[in-house]
């Protein structure tokens, strides 16, 4: 069976299982669209969390991100995975215990303001749409690879698939769909894994066999072979770092912290019995998300050894099938600088003795999780399960944000602002009509992406840390914190984390290198100084501001217990 | 049953031997990716163990393994925790 056959066959199939789950799963009540009547079990919970937050960045792009940039890529590996300590520690079992349905009633009732709960609202309107836009255009390009339709009926279909599932069943629908979903897309990224790791050094285990030396009889390991390779065509050593110090830390940072103040995950520790199911089912969540975050650097040194030893200084006419094929997608070019119809690849620090050769390759770095298996002259069948994975991936976290995006309009909006005497009934058909037109605009974004999606997913993390998190933290570990200081510190900030990522991003990108940037902190990890800057101002404003009334004392007394 | 909450010193003293866990943990968390992984990890590297450099190994393998410990290890300490102070849901 070809490759295509055989995606059409399993994203078919998937397709089905979604749907299926979808109608067996319709929400009937507010509670069940919007916590999944809070009877989730932590084990399913943990699955769903891990779908939830896994999304086409994490499947698609990451391991291609890391075999780029090496040890520098670490930054993302321990920053999307250290965030579920401080949920777990800090923020799940209490939110649990709060027991509502949404992160801005939580900012809205803890600071006793209307107001405080609209600057969360606003965040987590824009956060969750930076983020869907960019699981649109992921489901686009699998589709149109894979399928080879053009990106925007990809995108259509994807909508149509998840608007089934997210506008009927709500939380309940997406949950169960995310657990078949996370089962899914492990399965696809563990079976590629295994077999290249099989290949190159003989063990099943990639977390392994990332380590072990390679079985092609030189007798050297994997990365001394990389590091080996990345240097003789002129690039850093893949387990050296070549970024500032301080700007690791407070990227990782950032990201840990955004991800704790991700309003689409916290969200899911709504959905189960008991404080104590929070914790455990944060615990089961990090552990299902380890497996693939585990086994990413693994793929990614797999792929870029493979990568380089099967192109560079190979002719170009015996070039392998899956170059040509990615080279139709315009995501990989050769360009021959010195007509002898040989593929150089070369970083920055070659030096050429004799004829000047140049870099004659452009690889885009998200085509090396689905390219990998292709490389490895791995059978279809496997191929196509990553673009199965892939899909699952992208559709779960879609999902996730959507709901967040209903539930802010139709709870914290329209039931607390707008229409407060509303019927149940009618706040759960508000929330399904701005599930449907949050997916609306979400497709059009993935099939008309604005110039900036890539660029702006910094901001989802930068605003998540510099704004949700340390309103939160202070609300529950620390009583004095009264509304005038979080809502002048939340403001802070956003505007200066928001104001320095549109000063290097949009209004001077020309500008944003190291010389530049405020102590060297890129704008990728500006969120952790923002995040400073917002605890710094809201403890300053509290102390000359009156404490917070006795009846918030006494919910945040009920907060820390888990049985009163 | 009326309960008077607010000035339960044992609850008070939940409190506290929570916050005293959460700190231990996240000195932990701390150590093990800024300073293993990021401040340290040109000394680590000198170590190698199993073909990695110890402090490549801690930031893109160890540092993910030893999170999810933390987390385990919380939710056994907080079980006990709650049981002792009989604030543990039914």
């Amino acid at each position: 069976m070809s490759i295509q056959a055989w995606t059409t066959a399993l994203v078919g199939v998937s397709f089905t299982l979604y749907i299926g789950i979808a109608i067996w799963t319709k929400a009937r009540s507010t509670s069940e669209f919007y916590v999944a009547g809070k009877g989730v079990h932590p084990l399913a919970n943990g699955m769903a969390t891990a779908a939830d937050w896994m999304s086409a960045a994490s499947f698609i792009s990451m391991a291609g991100i890391v075999s780029f940039m090496g040890r520098d890529g670490s930054v993302y590996l321990m920053g999307w995975t250290g965030g579920y300590v401080l949920l777990a520690l800090l923020l799940a079992p209490y939110l649990r215990k709060f027991g509502k349905f949404t992160v801005p009633e939580f900012v809205g009732e803890r600071y006793y303001s209307q107001s405080a709960r609209l600057v969360a609202v606003v965040c987590a309107i824009f956060v969750s749409f930076t983020y869907v836009a960019g699981q649109m255009r992921g489901v686009g390009v699998v589709f149109s690879r894979f399928l080879e339709v053009d990106i925007t009926t990809g995108v259509i279909i994807g909508m149509a698939i998840v608007f089934c599932y997210a506008v009927l069943g709500g939380m309940k629908g997406i949950t169960y769909t995310q657990v078949a979903q996370y089962c899914i897309l492990i399965f696809a990224y563990m079976v590629p894994a295994i077999f290249i790791s099989i290949l190159l050094t003989g063990h099943a285990v990639p977390q392994v066999g990332f380590g072990s030396t390679l079985i092609d009889g030189s007798g050297i390991s994997l990365l001394d072979k990389l590091d080996q390779l990345n240097v003789d065509l002129g690039f850093d050593q893949y387990t050296n770092g070549s970024k500032g110090t301080l700007d690791v830390l407070c990227i990782t940072a950032a990201l840990m912290v955004g991800t704790a103040g991700l309003p689409h995950v916290i969200i899911r520790f709504f959905t189960v019995p008991k404080v104590s199911d929070a914790r455990l089912s944060a615990g089961y969540a990090l552990l299902f998300i380890a497996i693939l975050y585990t086994t990413a650097p693994a793929v990614a040194a797999f792929s870029r050894t493979n990568f380089i030893e099967t192109i560079h200084n190979k002719p170009y006419s015996e070039a392998p099938s899956w170059f040509k094929n990615w080279e139709k997608t315009g995501l990989v070019k050769w360009q021959d600088q010195n007509d002898d119809g040989l593929m150089q690849y070369q970083g920055k620090h070659a030096k050429n003795s004799g004829a000047p050769v140049k870099n004659e390759l452009s690889v885009d770095r998200d085509i090396m999780v689905l390219a990998n298996p292709e490389i490895a002259r791995l059978p279809n069948w496997v191929i196509a399960l990553v673009a199965a994975g892939g899909l699952a991936a992208a559709l779960s976290t879609a999902a996730g944000l959507l709901l967040v995006i209903s539930t802010s309009i139709s709870h914290d909006l329209l039931k607390s602002v707008f229409m407060p005497e509303i019927t149940e009934r009618k706040e759960l058909m508000y929330a399904r009509i701005a599930a449907s037109a949050a997916v609306l605009v979400a497709g059009y974004f993935g099939a008309h992406p604005p110039g900036f999606v890539a660029q702006v997913v910094a901001f989802a993390f930068g605003l998540a840390a510099s704004s949700f998190f340390p309103a939160i933290i202070l609300g529950i570990f620390f009583k004095r914190m009264n509304k005038e200081g979080a809502i002048t510190g939340m403001l802070t900030g956003i505007i200066f984390t928001a104001g320095y990522i549109c000063y290097f991003k949009f209004i001077d990108p020309a500008a944003n290198t190291s010389e530049n940037w405020l102590f060297g902190i890129s704008p990728e990890g500006i969120g952790t100084l923002g995040m400073l800057l917002n605890v710094t101002v809201a403890l300053a404003v509290a102390k000359f501001t009156s404490p917070p009334p006795a009846e918030v004392r006494e919910m945040i007394n009920r907060i820390r217990v888990p049985r009163h | 049953m009326a309960t008077t909450p607010r000035q339960n010193p044992d609850l008070q003293q939940y409190w506290r031997a929570n916050l005293k866990l959460v700190s231990v943990l996240l000195v932990i968390w701390f150590v093990v990716s800024y300073g293993f992984s990021i401040l340290f990890v040109d000394a680590l590297d000198q170590v190698r163990i199993a073909g990695f450099k110890l402090g490549f190994w801690f930031a893109q393998q160890g540092s993910i393994y030893v999170f999810v410990v933390l987390i385990f290890v919380y939710v056994l300490a907080m079980t006990r925790l709650d049981r002792k102070y009989g604030v543990n849901e039914e």
